[in-house]
């Protein structure tokens, strides 16, 4: 049999329900396989002796009508799990340990998942590479000092690597899409109001979503099954007809149409890119698909835009960690000084960076030529999706302007790291579903991968593409295990 | 000559070499919305509880906890803005207000900036020269912050999160207000309108009503608006006066050694009786207000809004004037009876149980007189009146059917403060029924007009005071018993 660490989550559920193996079997296996994998730094916290307590539990008295039976999970360290140490990636947070859980983990092990433990992940989620995380940088199993993308980064090091079967991640700007482009897996971030945010450390509030990471479609969309759900302790969730995604999950999708935005053709983009993406309206075609070329004129505004709206929610999210109430105090001579020297050194130059530029736009004299100005471009870039769906049921684009580069080659030019959300960020403007799927190689074999964005709260639309495409394409990572000894 | 001038009840001039200056006030007061739980969480808002008890994760500003609208709170400033006769906003936007403090767990306040739930609306003052409309320029909902206590600790300051998060309701004056007694006056009217609607206590001494002083001043005569100052976080009517006259005679003598008015924000230290600054434009905080990303605009349809005016009660103005209709009392009378709430519902009370042959001019005089000087001596309010309105309407209809005399009343009312005690019963066991009997009633005069044989003759000849000592006799000798109405009729008779 196949190492139980290499199956997918359809497989691995298949096989603990048909009683081929336990639990605890698979939470050891996993569990066994980080132990030898540290030098990724993909976990801050691990749970694993609790997960293989946990995993017992469950074959003693276990429940197979559960979506996730008995699944041992890693998640982003940016969702609160109750009493696990939970550090967004901050010093400022090193030793907070919640008293409660977000509502997408809840979700998880309501349905029989376990906590295997809590991954690294870019500061505060300010991050395209994981390079911001006080925990340090993680290896993309890849190659050796490659990034994993960001900000989900020790997620999707995590799933590329096998050390979890699937995990959750967060994306403001593109942290779940770009690292599953960087590490050759899938990552969907579903409309923004599908899964709640209760409970998952803030960045943008208008923008964060948390979506599932997986190693191909079909696990993507039984996870997030489990997650989206309506909830009341969030007020921009929403309250709509989630479809059974992963039993409603088809390779059908003749007929439907699919967008290619001109304006994703940006300067300067690597030819493999460009082939990538030409590579995928084939396969787009041979699926059945009708191919439409389609205008999304302000899509070059998204990123100036991203880059004020998403600063200035997170200087007034981040304002809280103060030192008064929880997390890291530095001591101070008084009230200010306490602040200034907690904040100091509790928080990072990214996010020193970030929090300066959102107190900035915000400030008064600039509020309206930048962030008023910014909300208003906000809505013409989702004008041009509401009406780029009048004629297209879908738009694919690359995912990412480049393959994974390496760790410490953009950390001096925040404005390059900035560059690689160009093709995510006016998603998250848009609040739309959007997934990537690895699609390809560049001329290091790294992997590359393709984006397509649905409509709002047609995430099945989006996973049927993908699952018919990714048939096509056929891709499998070459992943040797370099970091074993 | 220097000082200040009146020329009729509420005005307030200040006259200095010959210039006469009026005072313009605006008033920002901030209201506890009444409600179990708070603006944003589900956590207690009861007054007094132990430190810190009443703090929920979305009060402390845990990471990952969000805002979640109580709609009651929302019933409530809807229902504030229709006592205040002010326009309601379908659409209404929370901002978060940012600025750091210890006892601001989020980093920011969320409140109501560009966009409140009510707009312009009107209270009517019913001052000694006639009403006066004073304009309401918006009301708003936001979050109360927590408490700083710097005198527990000697080296620390502590923090209270039992506040933090409560609804309030900041509701803002036009400047129409031109002196101590009006800002008296619009006080006590707001208060008294939200206590009717029950969208505030109006509990000065608990914090859930506390205000903001706008102050300027200007050449009486002139539309300008002069530099203001703002004085801060004034609870109590007293201190706002106070802070008024100190701070309008301040900004008079600036203006009279030729110097500016800075525009600042000042606090009223209430020992020493004066303004200081706290902190002048320039210094002043930039709050870097901006919608809060995680609550929707709120958005309230016009049925809404109908079905909570269906629910309002009769409101002091629509009151008075029923009041002066249908049961014929003074306009004066009126505006006392209206004032509060818990006043007019006794009043009405003691009214109903009255039953049709009711004295009103009994009843306002029994309440407004002789029970207002027991709750004020007890410095109580109505509400724990000791005498029910049902003993109260009891008494005054024995008074009514000459039962017992005025006077007898006041002492039944003395012996029914000792657990409101039923008064038929008082009279019965105490024997303190009226002499009506006109047969006892002259045996009676005739023996005090034989004892005082030369005081008869005295009045016979003209000497009419004396009148008035016979009657005093005669009630004497009666215990006090006596119908007055009786002994007069007889005396005269019989003189």
């Amino acid at each position: 049999m196949t190492e139980i660490t290499s199956l997918s989550l359809f497989e691995l559920i298949k096989n603990i329900k048909e009683k081929k193996i336990s639990s605890n079997e698979v939470a050891k296996s996993f569990i066994d396989r980080a132990q030898k994998s540290k030098k990724l730094n993909a976990y801050v916290t691990e749970n694993f002796e609790n997960c293989l307590k946990l995993s017992k539990e469950f074959d003693n008295k276990p429940n197979f009508d559960l979506k996730l039976p008995g699944i041992p999970i890693a998640v982003k360290d940016l969702f609160c799990t109750n009493e696990v140490r939970t550090t967004a990636g901050s010093n400022i947070l090193n030793n907070f340990v919640p008293s409660y859980e977000s509502t997408v983990t809840q979700n998880i092990w309501n349905e029989g998942g376990i906590l295997l433990g809590k991954l690294n992940c870019d500061e505060f989620a300010m991050g395209s590479s994981n390079e911001t995380s006080f925990f340090g940088n993680v290896q993309n199993p890849i190659a050796k000092d490659l990034v994993p993308g960001g900000s989900s980064g020790g997620s999707s090091s995590a799933l590329a690597a096998n050390l979890t079967p699937v995990t959750i991640g967060t994306d403001t700007g593109g942290s779940i899409r770009q690292p599953a482009s960087f590490t050759g897996t899938v990552g969907l971030k579903p409309t923004y109001g599908s899964c709640s945010r209760y409970g998952i450390v803030a960045f943008a509030s208008s923008l964060d979503q948390a979506g599932p990471m997986s190693k191909d479609v079909k696990d993507s969309s039984i996870l997030l099954e489990v997650i989206s759900s309506f909830d009341k302790k969030d007020s921009t969730s929403i309250d709509f007809k989630r479809n059974n995604y992963s039993s409603d999950l088809t390779r059908n999708i003749k007929g439907i149409k699919i967008g290619i935005p001109k304006e994703y053709r940006v300067d300067g983009m690597p030819g493999e890119i460009e082939s990538l993406w030409k590579k995928g309206i084939e396969y787009a075609k041979d699926c059945g698909a009708e191919i439409i070329d389609i205008s999304l004129p302000h899509t070059s505004y998204a990123l100036p835009t991203y880059y004020i709206v998403a600063p200035a929610e997170a200087s007034s999210n981040l304002a809280r960690y103060d030192g008064v109430k929880y997390g890291l105090r530095s001591s101070g001579k008084n009230l200010i000084d306490m602040y200034e020297k907690t904040r100091s050194e509790g928080f990072g130059e990214e996010v020193k960076r970030r929090i300066m530029i959102g107190t900035y736009v915000l400030s008064s004299g600039y509020y309206d030529a930048y962030y008023l100005k910014a909300q208003k471009v906000r809505q013409l870039i989702k004008q041009d999706f509401d009406q780029a769906y009048n004629k297209v049921d879908a738009i694919l684009t690359p995912s990412t302007p480049s393959s994974a580069f390496k760790i410490g080659e953009k950390s001096n030019d925040p404005v390059s790291m900035y560059l690689n959300d160009i093709f995510t960020v006016p998603v998250n403007l848009a609040g739309l579903p959007g997934i990537s799927i690895p699609a390809g190689t560049d001329k290091n074999n790294y992997p590359l991968g393709l984006q397509i964005i649905g409509k709002p709260f047609d995430e099945q639309t989006v996973l049927n593409i993908a699952y018919s495409m990714e048939e096509k394409i056929n891709y499998k990572n070459n992943i040797n295990d370099w970091w074993m000894e | 000559m220097d000082g200040i001038m009146s020329k009729n009840n509420s005005e307030y001039l200040i006259e200095r070499n010959d210039n006469v200056y009026e005072v313009v006030i605006g008033l920002e007061v901030h209201a506890q919305v009444t409600s179990n739980s708070k603006l944003f969480s589900s956590s207690s808002t009861k007054f007094g509880a132990e430190p810190n008890t009443q703090v929920s994760l979305v009060d402390a500003a845990f990471p990952g906890m969000l805002p979640v609208i109580n709609e009651y709170c929302i019933k409530q400033a809807i229902k504030t803005g229709i006592g205040l006769k002010a326009k309601i906003n379908n659409k209404s936007v929370f901002d978060r207000k940012n600025y750091f403090y210890a006892d601001l767990p989020q980093g920011y306040q969320i409140s109501q900036y560009k966009y409140p739930i009510v707009g312009e609306g009107n209270i009517i003052l019913d001052m000694p020269e006639g009403q006066k409309h004073v304009g309401i320029e918006r009301l708003h909902l936001e979050q109360d912050a927590g408490k700083s206590i710097h005198d527990v600790d000697p080296s620390n300051t502590l923090v209270d999160l039992n506040r933090s998060g409560v609804a309030l309701m900041e509701i803002v004056s036009k400047p129409d207000l031109r002196s101590p007694d009006e800002v008296n006056a619009y006080i006590k009217k707001l208060r008294s309108i939200m206590r009717y609607l029950g969208t505030c206590d109006g509990n000065m001494q608990e914090g859930s009503l506390r205000a903001d002083v706008n102050v300027s001043v200007r050449m009486k005569g002139s539309t300008d608006l002069g530099t203001r100052c703002e004085i801060k976080n004034v609870n109590s009517i007293k201190f706002m006066q106070m802070a008024i006259i100190y701070e309008a005679n301040r900004q008079v003598d600036l203006i009279e050694e030729g110097e500016e008015i800075d525009q600042e924000t000042r606090l009223f230290d209430t020992k020493k009786n004066e303004t200081r600054s706290m902190r002048s434009k320039e210094d002043a905080h930039d709050y870097r207000y901006f919608p809060d990303p995680d609550l929707l605009p709120l958005e309230v349809t016009d049925e809404f809004i109908d079905q909570l005016k269906s629910e309002i009660p009769e409101l002091p103005d629509d009151k008075k004037k029923r009041f002066i209709d249908d049961f014929k009392v003074s306009p004066y009378e009126a505006t006392i009876l209206v004032s509060d709430i818990d006043i007019a519902k006794y009043f009405e009370e003691v009214v109903a149980k009255m039953g049709k042959k009711r004295d009103m001019k009994l009843a306002v005089n029994w309440i407004t007189v002789e029970l207002f000087a027991v709750l004020n001596n007890k410095n109580i309010e109505i509400n724990q009146s000791p005498i029910s309105a049902k003993n109260l309407a009891k008494l005054i209809n024995l008074i009514k059917n000459g039962t017992i005399s005025g006077k007898i009343a006041k002492t039944i009312f003395e012996l029914m403060l000792d657990g409101d005690i039923d008064p038929q019963i008082i009279v019965e066991e105490k024997g303190l029924k009226q002499e009506s009997d006109p047969k006892a009633l002259e045996v009676l005069i005739d023996k005090i007009i034989n004892e005082n044989r030369e005081k008869a003759i005295e009045y016979k000849q003209g000497k009419e005071k004396l009148f008035g000592f016979f009657v005093g006799q005669a009630m004497k000798a009666s215990g006090g018993k006596a119908n007055p109405q009786l002994i007069n009729e007889i005396l005269k008779k019989k003189l």
